[in-house]
């Protein structure tokens, strides 16, 4: 029980995948233009996160091992991802469609978030049991949903801000993550 | 034809470059640019897998159908880059550990699957692979030069461990200041985000400078044109 609750602390806070693992980068600059939209992405990547990690455990530890076929991880991962994301997709157009139309738009996308596929190669190289992988994945999504919605919100603000010429754009929205990364950096050591 | 080369190359390198412009295959670029070497390792390696997948990306064009597209893409590109994989391992085993996951994370760069998408599956194969080639000498750039001035502002030496990637390179690296105290921020997370911020603001202020020169025509392939909406 404790171990789940380390994994889960150290994946969201300790290790946060976007700020100092860098990883799930592009829809972090990309979708972080407006809350909304950050929060919508944020609930679709925890449910398909969580979801990839248990299956692509699952193929792993019961396809590709007793094979003798590691070595195709990379390929059999990125298949298993996008046949999750589809699957979510179709599933939830019949279930709920008033969940579909609010986050349908952003399931495509998840298939090239890397820290998808970075938390799939992740839990095989620290060797995580099935429960520790499907937690490894709820607090990468967690810890990405946070700093997402967090940075959308300075994001918003920046927009009315006097910003020097050279800096508007991309530039300061990389010193503000600059920034949120240093703040980060303080939970280091919290958790071995 | 030379004039279209000349623009695709100058479209990948500078004007479209696809880390600073388009900021697509930030993971990577971040990552890894702690230090030079490890900069130029996943950066030619990201060359490697672009040239190949677009080479073969615009040779099987007219076969896909169009709703299977991307999944064949994406399939080609994995396939490449697992290739770098197992030859990273085979020759550099040091280099292989250093990069860690980012070399099988080549497959979610943006970079590559955006040219295959917009550019090779368009495109006849020669205009395709310069594409590629020039496209991944932009990223690679970047790269190399974000991870030489954070290796150097973080240590005060450039190219350290450089065996890994040449086996006869002295493993010392240059170094640029004795007695040099490091400004260890840099080599940390926060620093790969505040150097690539201050990167693309030199970027900006370049542009402007050019932009005030008497602009040429353009001239450009189809495709070519790229632009990342940032919403």
């Amino acid at each position: 029980m404790t171990d789940i609750f380390l994994i889960l602390v150290g994946a969201i806070l300790v290790n946060n995948f976007v700020l100092t693992q860098f990883l799930g980068l592009c829809p972090f600059m990309g979708v972080s233009g407006k809350v909304e939209t950050a929060v919508g992405m944020s609930a679709a990547t925890i449910f398909v996160l969580t979801l990839a990690s248990a299956c692509s455990y699952i193929v792993y530890h019961y396809l590709l091992l007793p094979l003798g076929l590691e070595y195709l991880r990379t390929i059999s991962f990125i298949v298993v991802i996008a046949a999750v994301v589809s699957a979510t997709e179709m599933i939830m157009q019949f279930t709920s469609p008033f969940l579909y139309r609010i986050l349908g738009i952003f399931l495509p996308l998840i298939t090239s978030n890397c820290a998808v596929l970075g938390v799939a190669l992740l839990n095989i190289n620290q060797s995580h049991t099935f429960i520790e992988s499907v937690f490894y994945g709820l607090g990468a999504a967690v810890g990405f949903s946070l700093v997402l919605v967090l940075f959308s919100a300075m994001r918003e603000k920046l927009d009315q801000c006097d910003i020097p010429e050279p800096f508007q754009g991309p530039a300061i929205a990389m010193i503000t993550a600059g920034l949120m990364s240093l703040t980060f950096m303080g939970f280091t050591g919290m958790v071995q | 034809m030379a004039e279209s080369a000349r623009q695709l190359s100058l479209q990948g390198l500078w004007y479209n470059n696809a880390a600073l412009v388009q900021l697509l295959g930030l993971c990577p670029l971040l990552a890894v640019s702690n230090t030079a070497v490890n900069a130029l390792g996943l950066g030619l390696a990201t060359i490697f897998v672009l040239v190949c997948s677009s080479a073969l990306v615009s040779l099987v064009r007219h076969q896909l159908l169009p709703a299977i597209r991307l999944p064949v893409f994406v399939l080609i590109i994995a396939g490449f880059t697992t290739c770098v994989e197992l030859l990273l391992r085979a020759y550099s085993l040091e280099l292989f550990q250093a990069l860690g996951i980012f070399i099988p994370l080549i497959v979610t760069n943006c970079t590559i699957l955006g040219r295959a998408e917009s550019f090779a599956s368009k495109n006849p194969l020669g205009p395709a692979i310069l594409d590629g080639l020039m496209t991944g000498i932009g990223f690679a750039a970047v790269l190399l030069v974000l991870g030489l001035l954070r290796e150097l502002a973080g240590t005060g030496v450039v190219f350290a461990n450089m065996n890994r990637l040449v086996p006869f390179a002295n493993n010392e690296g240059v170094v640029l200041f004795t007695h040099y105290k490091p400004f260890l921020l840099a080599i940390l997370p926060p620093g790969a985000f505040l150097f690539m911020g201050l990167l693309i603001a030199l970027k900006n202020i370049l542009d402007k400078k050019l932009a005030s020169r008497p602009q040429e025509t353009e001239n450009v392939a189809p495709g070519s044109k790229r632009v990342r909406p940032l919403a």
